[in-house]
């Protein structure tokens, strides 16, 4: 979990390549002939233009945004600080260890349900996705502390730059590449395993819940266009939290 | 008061660096160190400045004493511009718009005076570094070889104007250059 992947090393996805997909997924479609096992990319799209058109879609979208949303941020925040703590303290670094590396290994589904025994399914996806960020944040932040520029403490202690400062402009500014790639994969893992956390505790309103609507009553048009749903909801919400991360990362870095 | 060395002992390893040095530094004046390579000149700047301990010696009159320095290595913050390297340290009596006037007397143009160290050829980087500690609330000022770098022209100018700023300031100068030491020294320690 302590990969670092830069923004720019990502995949880039060029429309041919998408359209030539697209039209694979057509063809099987058309081969299989049988809407209920492969609905072609036609219906799907129309069917999630009939979605978006009702209130309950945007409810079960704000439903799991918003919880999702909550676990990554609180994952965030305490992922933050843990870091900081354990780069200050070395027991704590070794006390959480064996806890982060737990979590990092054992399958969500083990996760979910056991979590299912303690925790509403309404609030399933807060404690899933946190669990899963949590790590991510925490390894990456701590790894950013430790490759803080040594020289440039050993500046700082000499001109007595206070700790507000030092933190801002020398930790900051050092930590904050490993701190984007964390989100970066924290993003992606948390709407994965946030709604595969819906799908198995089935909170009423949720994403999780159509999708395995869906899938009980075979409606494979509706499961693709949620499905969908899911993905374009994921990469506009990692667009738009790393943009206002950079303006973040601008914002301090200018004095 | 004056800063007094004696019997200074630092060795790395099996690699003696300072072998009982004991001297004076005079206050409000520019002390200049010279000596060959490895002698132990950053060393010794590196003790005074708290950054390493000797291993034996005493050293009086520093305790207290605000502190600045020019490493030999630049140590800038790269994500910052010249402007914000200096603001990071600066005392509080400098306005932004102060610092603009110090860099331009180094030759600075306001646009690059607002760009990125990153993006800064090295003199102009060792001059953001010199500034930063002449701007710093300091007393007593630790330079290792702060004109490196500079082509001769810049040199003399950065020369003068350090000199200017830095009359009736203890200042320590680790230098090679006998121009350096003629120009900008009053007393000398010799490694």
């Amino acid at each position: 979990m302590s990969s670092t992947i830069s923004d720019n090393s990502r995949r880039k996805i060029r429309i041919w390549s998408v359209a030539i997909w697209i039209l694979l997924w057509h063809g099987v479609s058309v081969y299989v002939g049988k809407e209920v096992l492969v609905a072609s990319p036609i219906s799907v799209v129309v069917r999630l233009f009939t979605l978006v058109k009702e209130r309950e879609f945007w409810k079960s979208v704000v439903f799991s945004v918003w919880r999702i949303s909550i676990g990554l941020f609180s994952a965030i925040f305490i992922g933050v600080i843990l870091a900081g703590l354990a780069a200050r303290f070395k027991v704590i670094e070794e006390l959480l260890a064996p806890l982060i590396t737990i979590v990092t290994t054992t399958p969500v589904a083990s996760i979910t349900i056991l979590m299912l025994i303690w925790v509403s399914s309404r609030n399933l996806s807060v404690v899933i996705s946190f669990m899963m960020v949590l790590p991510v944040v925490y390894t990456n932040v701590l790894l950013g502390i430790k490759s803080t520029n040594q020289k440039l403490l050993e500046m700082a202690d000499v001109f007595e730059i206070p700790a507000f400062r030092k933190i801002r402009y020398i930790y900051v500014s050092q930590i904050m590449p490993f701190f984007q790639s964390a989100c970066l994969v924290g993003l992606g893992l948390c709407f994965k395993a946030g709604i595969a956390a819906e799908v198995i505790g089935i909170p009423k309103g949720s994403i999780g819940e159509r999708l395995y609507m869906a899938k009980i009553y075979l409606a494979t048009p509706d499961l693709f266009a949620w499905t969908l749903t899911i993905i374009l909801i994921s990469i506009i919400y990692e667009k738009v939290f790393m943009l206002l991360l950079r303006f973040l990362v601008f914002k301090i870095g200018s004095m | 008061m004056d800063i007094n060395l004696i019997n200074i002992c630092k060795s790395y390893d099996e690699n003696v660096v300072i072998d009982n040095l004991s001297c004076m530094i005079p206050h409000g004046a520019v002390t200049c160190i010279m000596g060959a390579s490895g002698s132990g000149k950053t060393t010794l700047i590196h003790i005074l400045a708290g950054i390493e301990k000797a291993d034996s010696g005493n050293i009086s009159g520093i305790d207290g004493l605000k502190k600045s320095i020019v490493f030999q290595d630049d140590r800038l913050c790269e994500g910052l511009s010249a402007v914000g390297n200096i603001r990071l340290v600066a005392d509080k009596s400098f306005k932004t718009s102060d610092i603009y006037d110090e860099l331009s007397a180094l030759g600075f143009q306001k646009e690059s005076a607002r760009q990125l160290v990153s993006n800064m050829s090295g003199g102009e980087r060792r001059r953001v570094a010199l500034l930063r500690a002449l701007m710093a609330n300091y007393d007593i000022l630790f330079l290792d070889e702060p004109f490196k770098g500079l082509d001769s022209e810049t040199k003399e100018l950065v020369m003068l104007y350090t000199k200017e700023r830095v009359k009736g300031k203890t200042v320590l100068l680790v230098t090679h250059d006998e121009m350096e030491w003629e120009t900008m020294g009053e007393n000398l320690i010799v490694m």
